[in-house]
């Protein structure tokens, strides 16, 4: 059979097109290749960020725990009976009798106790000094059964199983942090302890588990080995909380204003390229802004989580009207028409049909200017958020660090080899929330788009 | 008139000898006196002055971009929402000026209603959709009577049948002429006094449009209803009255029948012969 349409010639035009068709071809593959090749660089530096993270980070979620057999021995522990209460004895007075006893109680030698119970886990007759084998323990642990013995004075002269942390510089040294080739003089742990330690864990007595004092301490300068994000974390959520009671309704009402009711006008187009422009600004300028106004002017006290929260809100502020702004320019005007055709108001048209349809978008925007606000660092240096502050703080007034702060600060500690890995594991879980932020926003999104 | 039978009216000549009415005898229901309409510097209607009249179909006819619209926009005062719209002139609704600023444009669009030329319900049920405006304007009292105001309109626009048992499924899932039925339900579920309907039918396939124009014809006996339309058999069919716009000018106005059969005007001549357009 021949083929028919192979023997005509092609026509001009055909020919034409063909030509023209190879060149179109050839930037479609080319654009493809190009944009192929964006997302794998920047998939790639991410991955290679993640990897870095995880792999510094993970290990700092394990760390050495020393179980030790205190034994509350009435030699060191040279104190009285706690005081009882005796009859006629006012409250006030009560009291101050249990604090002169708790002041006592402190007074005592702890870390006698602490030693001991080390020496009774050594081999007999391990021959290491006082000084070097209370390297091993975190520094924490003699406050420890301090507590333990306040708690339960009934503990005098009894033994019992506790466990502490061991040192930072034990962890460093069983993890492989420190190199074991060092000379002596480079190692932070003497040669007995050293050896003690690696007695300790080939026999169990130092073993590793999961990092909670990482999630439920504080930051510690005294017992690195026990700091932890606790209060990071709280005053990050203070910080959130107050971004979100403030900036959400003031940016989503600021918008609306101005996207539906403001009359267009020389002033509105003003406003309109400011907030354009405040968006722009650096954060730390923010910051600065924030120090002049809250503290220096308003007095608010320094370092404190509220004043952080609202020099955070002025930031996310500019965020989150011109993402709202865009969600309501993007309803269609037949949407509008229908509502006013039918008599709405413009207020009833907005909030009945408008921001219906939107809430979706304003809630995404919301939510990833929040998780912006959680991972700000350089505007909280500024108004004193980075102290070094080593307890919960229970108000947003107290003083307290942000989880970013606090990965600043960790990542600025001497003591390089433990930190490392805490920071790395305070990024880790900075990165949790935002992702866990920006998921809850997926899922609202998707959740609601399927309702609407 | 006579109802219609699938879309076979569609297709016809037009259809001038439908009911003569007397349009003389009518009360005129909205009166306009020298309308113009800038659009900026642009100026898109010079002047035009119209009397339309109680319970009965007028349509505008008209080139495109020959002011129809506009003009229709005026008269709920729609070009309010217009960035840079200007009105002159007067509209009068019962004698009353509606641009009269003491005037409330909520109780005007109250009275005043409209369906536009794409269907444009609200991403709600389809109750909802038709309860909207009593309820924003407070018409029903209980929820049983907000059930009837809802079920009257539905059936009315002859969308009862097919949406009874599916009223909370969204409006938007409907089809595009079941859409505009829901839209003029939910239009004539305030009671409205006028009812404007531009290019209703532009959207849909000839049978809906029958639908519709039978519709629009039961309606003509409670409402007074302006509609806007790019089919000369349409405006034959359904309007008594007829406009005819060319460059935002009104060029002809009167009977329907009148101005199909012998149009005084050669532009207009020109126009429904097919000759501009
Ligand atoms: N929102 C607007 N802004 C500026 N000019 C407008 C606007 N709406 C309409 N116009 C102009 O006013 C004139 C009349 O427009 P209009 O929409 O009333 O025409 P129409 O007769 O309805 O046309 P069509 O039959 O195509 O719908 C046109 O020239 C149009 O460009
Ligand atoms: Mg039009």
């Amino acid at each position: 059979m021949t083929d028919v349409t192979a023997s005509r010639p092609l026509s001009e035009r055909t020919q034409l097109i063909r030509k023209n068709l190879r060149r179109r071809h050839m930037s479609e593959t080319i654009f493809r290749a190009l944009g192929l090749l964006a997302i794998i660089v920047a998939l790639g530096f991410v991955a290679l960020l993640f990897a870095d993270i995880l792999r510094k980070g993970v290990p700092a979620f394990t760390q050495s725990n020393l179980h030790l057999t205190a034994t509350f021995d009435p030699e060191i522990i040279d104190v009285g009976p706690p005081p009882g209460r005796i009859a006629g004895q006012s409250e006030a007075e009560f009291r101050a009798a249990s604090l002169k006893w708790q002041r006592e109680v402190a007074m005592l030698n702890w870390n006698k106790v602490v030693e001991a119970s080390l020496r009774a886990l050594a081999p007999a007759g391990y021959e290491i000094a006082a000084k070097d084998l209370l390297t091993i323990p975190e520094t924490d642990a003699r406050h420890r059964l301090r507590e333990m013995f306040v708690a339960d004075p009934s503990l005098l002269g009894q033994t019992v199983k506790v466990d502490v942390l061991a040192s930072a510089n034990a962890d460093n040294w069983i993890k492989g942090n420190i190199d074991r080739s060092l000379p002596d003089s480079q190692q932070q742990l003497k040669a007995p302890a050293r050896a003690l330690i690696d007695q300790f864990v080939s026999n169990g007595t130092i073993s590793m588990g999961f990092a909670w004092s990482l999630l439920t301490n504080v930051d510690s300068r005294a017992a690195p080995a026990s700091s932890g994000l606790l209060g990071a974390l709280v005053g990050s959520l203070y910080m959130m909380l107050i971004v979100i009671v403030l900036a959400v309704p003031i940016g989503v009402a600021a918008a609306i204003y101005l996207e539906e009711f403001a009359p267009k006008s020389r002033l509105t187009d003003f406003i309109e390229v400011n907030i354009n422009n405040l968006a722009a600004v650096p954060s730390i300028v923010f910051g600065l802004l924030g120090a002049a106004v809250f503290i220096n002017y308003m007095h608010l006290p320094i370092s404190a989580p509220l004043v952080g929260g609202l020099v955070l809100t002025l930031m996310t502020l500019p965020t989150i009207i011109i993402a709202t702004r865009g969600a309501l320019l993007g309803v269609s005007p037949a949407l509008r028409q229908a509502a006013l055709g039918m008599g709405a108001s413009k207020t009833q048209m907005v909030f009945h049909h408008v921001l219906p349809v939107t809430f979706p978008s304003i809630l995404t925007a919301t939510i990833i200017g929040v998780a912006h606000a959680l991972g700000e660092t350089a505007p909280l240096l500024l108004i004193g958020m980075k102290a070094f502050v080593a307890s919960v703080p229970a108000t947003p007034l107290d003083q307290a660090t942000a989880l970013p702060v606090q990965i600043y600060l960790w990542q600025g500690n001497e003591n390089r080899n433990f930190f490392e890995s805490h920071t790395a594991a305070a990024i880790m879980v900075l990165l949790v929330l935002m992702i866990a932020l920006n998921g809850i926003a997926i899922f609202l999104r998707s959740r609601l788009e399927r309702r609407a | 008139m006579d109802t219609l039978t699938g879309n076979t009216r569609v297709t016809q000549s037009p259809d001038v000898t439908s009911t003569p009415v007397e349009l003389s005898k009518r009360t005129t229901r909205l009166t306009a006196r020298d309308v113009t309409v800038h659009y900026g510097s642009k100026q898109a209607l010079h002047g035009i002055s119209i009397d339309i009249p109680d319970r009965a179909v007028t349509s505008f006819i008209g080139p495109s971009g020959c002011g129809k619209s506009t003009f229709l926009r005026c008269i709920n005062r729609m070009n309010d929402t217009i960035e840079g719209a200007k009105v002159g002139g007067t509209i009068k609704l019962d004698g009353e000026d509606i641009y009269d600023p003491s005037l409330d444009v909520v109780e005007l669009r109250a009275r005043i209603g409209m369906v536009f030329q794409k269907p444009n319900p609200f991403p709600k049920s389809i109750y909802d959709n038709v309860a909207y405006g009593p309820r924003i304007h407070g018409l029903a009292r209980s929820r049983a009577e907000m059930d009837e105001i809802v079920h009257s309109s539905l059936r009315k626009a002859g969308l009862w049948q097919e949406v009874k048992d599916r009223l909370a499924e969204p409006g938007t899932g409907l089809s595009g002429g079941q859409q505009q039925r829901l839209c003029i339900a939910r239009a004539i579920a305030v009671s409205p006094e006028v009812i404007l309907m531009d290019e209703p039918c532009s959207a849909l396939d000839p049978i809906a449009t029958a639908i519709i124009e039978e519709l629009i014809d039961e309606l003509r006996e409670n409402y007074t209803i302006v509609i806007v339309t790019h089919s000369m058999q349409q405006a034959a069919r359904v309007s008594q009255k007829t406009a005819f716009f060319h460059l935002g000018n009104l060029v002809e106005e009167g009977n329907t029948s009148d101005i199909f059969t012998n149009p005084r005007n050669k532009q207009t001549q020109d126009y429904i012969t097919g000759r501009i357009g």
